[in-house]
């Protein structure tokens, strides 16, 4: 009698931990990945739009490129980045990634909203929009 | 089930380092390394170390509120109106408060209350450094005295070790007490300390820091281990004082009096 | 064996002392969400004093913590059986002072969610470092010694050669605790009430005469409250510790006056003046000093001869007076005293604020409850000890190995097979 109640038990809380994975199947709307934006005027100006690596790279690993510039920017004092291909860019969040992301709201915090990461980034760093809008 | 709980927490132990070790070695930020390499700004003196040389003879109340204002507008610097929380970076303090150790009782006021730009001292041997739990507050290759925002906990620990009263923390929101942010500059947050940085972000691509162009030949900046240099000149040419010498800190502002 | 402080012999009372605290706690909590959400401007520190209350009081419970030493060196190294009965509550007072001294460094970081960068980016040339370093594995070794010392003895058994061990290793870890903390303030130049040598001494010597008289009056009240006996030698010889340890301290004290007046160097006399005199016309922290001196005075009369020493009446009243007297000294004016003379010659004032308040009590709370429960434990093992044998319910809760080692020790005889009492509880 015991034992069974136990395993009950066991179930309803295995089924109640689990909620985050199976809902996601229940109603698959809601784990549906948002649409980021790329529409700004200086992306919009750009012949073929590009980012500082690839696209899929960045994805990925934006935030360890983010984190590998601050240490090398603030604590080394070295500010260019030469991308995988050869290109220059100055490593700066403020200076360089909202030049071309200048939409906070419709790029970064979608994502982030979306994966319910809490960056703390924009403690310090001003994004466009507090500065009333750079686009 | 020959299990018990001894056997059962070791089994558990185990279970649970291995999927650690598993999702360490599975983990993207640990496993990727940055695609690209750096390398230094065009303008970026490497080889130096940087001096200051601030001329009292010519940097008047108007200059000196220019260099301010300069600094403070641009690094975010927020307008604290309270003795107790305020933030600075560059302020003017009269002599008396400056040079304690070499006012004597009977030296007339209009010296006494002479007022002097006051900054970071970019000691050679800082005690900031020195003490920093977590080398938040480091030294740089150019001998500038930096802070890493990134990584400063709060402690507090710096600001009492600095003997020259150079450091501010953040006892309120930072951003509350600005009109304007520059977008080129991050802000601070509130619980960290700061202080100037000898305009590190333009000595990185070339450029003299802020308050050298404002103050217009008041103040003189430049390498002081080049003995050719203006800055050492400077130095070598005038009578110059320095704050606090007896403490070992050896600064890198020279005060023309 | 913890449940014996939840389950045994407990009372309405003692249920309510601990909600009491943990009521305290909650509203210190709160103060501190108040302060996190302001920002440290609710605080009285400012620009100039960047450390106030709050790292004042984590060196003086850090005092507290090492000061349980003195009966544990005795004990472990010289072998001073009277301490046998409450070397458990020596290193049971460490575990709340430091699990206090930590929450108060806590409380004190401005970014706290990135304090483990303390340990991330480890910089031994940062005493702070050390502290962060030296505290946790005082507090580890305590808890583990402590808990295992109170087992065996709860058991019936001697404890382990190891934790002897563990037991002698923790000696050096209380003596570098307070030195480090000590060496906090001793290497910043310019700040000349903490530069000098003879602190790291001052500090040990003033927490070897907090440690024991809190101890003392710990015993006194078990006493009071449970009818727990510490032994009159134990605390006798406690008595003559705080004794020299406070004079000791008192005559570093006296021997910074003599420096910084004889010298007549203004920088070294500054704090002094501004806590003693008041200086530069700032003297809030003058009348609270006129109370240190008073209980030095009295600590000294009692503490000194051995006939007001070895009445338990007064040295109830000398040990209170010794431990406040201390926690004035390094906790409430240490550090503020030592920080108020700015860089540029002049005086900041320091006041202490509500949230500021809250905050350390709230603290307070929390060691008092974690010494509350410990305490409890302690007196409830004790208390089975001297009965002579265990009573029936817990016995058969023993292993089997130590009901053999037990009865052996007692020379009792087993009528009631243990497997006998197992199988009939899981029958029901």
């Amino acid at each position: 009698m015991k034992k069974t109640n136990m395993i009950i038990g066991l179930v309803i809380f295995a089924v109640l931990v689990t909620v985050p994975f199976w809902s996601s199947f229940v109603s698959p709307a809601n784990g549906a990945a948002p649409e980021v934006s790329l529409d700004t005027p200086a992306i919009n100006q750009m012949a073929e739009p590009k980012c500082v690596e690839d696209v899929e790279w960045m994805r990925a690993h934006h935030m360890d490129l983010l984190n590998d510039w601050k240490v090398e920017v603030v604590r080394e004092g070295t500010r260019v980045y030469v991308a995988a291909d050869g290109t220059e860019h100055l490593a700066s969040l403020q200076n360089t990634c909202f030049e071309c992301h200048s939409n906070y709201e419709d790029f970064c915090l979608k994502c982030h909203t979306y994966s319910n990461v809490n960056p703390t980034c924009w403690d310090c760093h001003v994004e466009p929009t507090v500065v009333g809008g750079a686009n | 089930m020959e299990m018990n709980r001894r056997k059962f927490l070791k089994l558990g132990t185990a279970a649970v380092a291995g999927l650690g070790v598993a999702a360490a070695s599975s983990n993207p930020a640990v496993a990727a390394a940055v695609n690209g390499s750096y390398k230094e700004s065009a303008g970026k003196k490497s080889d130096v170390t940087w001096g200051m040389v601030i001329d009292m003879k010519k940097m008047d109340e108007a200059t000196l509120n220019k260099c301010v204002e300069a600094c403070h507008k641009f690094h975010n610097v927020p307008n604290i109106d309270s003795k107790k929380d305020e933030v600075k970076w560059i302020w003017g303090e009269t002599f008396e408060h400056l040079f304690l150790d070499e006012v004597h009782d009977k030296m007339g006021d209009k010296y006494k209350d002479m007022n002097f730009m006051t900054i970071c001292n970019h000691c050679a041997e800082p005690v900031c450094v020195r003490v920093c739990p977590v080398k938040a507050t480091f030294m740089n290759a150019q001998g500038v005295v930096g802070m890493d925002m990134h990584r400063c906990i709060g402690c507090r620990n710096c600001m009492a070790a600095c003997p020259y009263g150079a450091r501010s923390f953040n006892y309120k929101n930072p951003r509350l007490y600005l009109d304007e942010i520059n977008p080129s500059y991050p802000t601070r947050m509130k619980g960290v300390v700061e202080k100037c940085n000898f305009c590190s972000e333009r000595l990185a691509v070339g450029e003299l820091p802020l308050c050298v162009e404002e103050a217009g030949g008041a103040i003189i900046f430049g390498d002081i281990n080049d003995p050719n240099s203006a800055v050492s000149k400077a130095i070598a040419d005038n009578f110059t004082l320095q704050r606090r010498t007896n403490l070992g800190t050896k600064p890198k502002v020279y005060y023309i009096v | 064996m913890i449940e014996k402080a939840l389950v045994k012999r407990t009372s309405k009372a003692y249920w309510a002392w601990i909600a009491f605290l943990a009521a305290l706690f909650a509203v210190g909590f709160a103060a501190y969400i108040y302060q996190m959400v302001n920002g440290f401007h609710v605080t009285g520190m400012s620009r100039d004093i960047s450390w106030g209350m709050y790292i004042g009081h984590l060196t003086f419970f850090v005092g507290v913590a090492a000061g349980g030493v003195m009966i544990v060196l005795p004990y472990y190294l010289h072998n001073v059986k009277e301490f046998g009965r409450i070397t458990v509550v020596g290193e049971f007072l460490a575990i709340p002072a430091i699990i206090m001294a930590l929450l108060f460094v806590v409380v004190d970081i401005g970014s706290p969610m990135k304090l483990f960068n303390v340990y991330l980016y480890y910089t031994p040339h940062s005493m702070l470092c050390w502290d962060a370093t030296v505290l946790p594995i005082y507090l580890i070794l305590n808890i583990v010694v402590g808990y295992n010392v109170l087992q065996a003895e709860n058991k019936g058994v001697k404890y382990g050669k190891i934790v002897k061990a563990l037991a002698v290793f923790s000696i050096p870890f209380a003596f570098s605790i307070h030195i480090v903390t000590a060496w906090l303030y001793a290497g910043l130049p310019s700040r000349h009430y903490f530069l000098t040598a003879m602190l790291p001494a001052k500090f040990l010597a003033g927490a070897f005469a907090t440690g024991p008289a809190l101890i003392i009056l710990i015993c006194f009240i078990l006493n009071k409250l449970t009818g727990f006996d510490a032994g009159k030698t134990a605390i006798d010889r406690l008595a003559t510790t705080v004794a020299y340890a406070y004079t000791a301290t008192i005559f570093m004290v006296i021997c910074e006056f003599f420096t910084a007046f004889y010298s007549n160097v203004p920088s070294h006399k500054a704090a002094l003046q501004y806590l003693f005199a008041g200086y530069h016309g700032h003297d809030q922290f003058v009348p609270l000093m006129m109370v240190f001196l008073v209980l030095v005075v009295v600590t000294l009369v009692i503490m000194i001869p051995r006939q007001t020493r070895t009445n338990y009446k007064l040295l109830g009243f000398g040990c209170a007076a010794a431990f406040l007297s201390m926690y004035i000294e390094k906790g409430l004016t240490f550090v503020i005293g030592g920080l108020s003379e700015t860089p540029f010659g002049t005086i900041a004032p320091y006041h202490v604020t509500v949230p500021e308040v809250l905050i350390i009590v709230g603290i307070f709370a929390l060691g008092i409850l974690i010494a509350s429960i410990l305490f409890k434990l302690v007196v409830v093992v004790k208390k089975d000890m001297d009965l002579g044998a265990f009573p029936q319910e817990d016995r058969a809760a023993l292993p089997m190995k130590y009901v053999a080692e037990y009865n052996k020790a007692h020379g009792i005889v087993e009528e009631v097979k243990a497997p006998a009492v197992e199988a009939e509880a899981d029958a029901e």
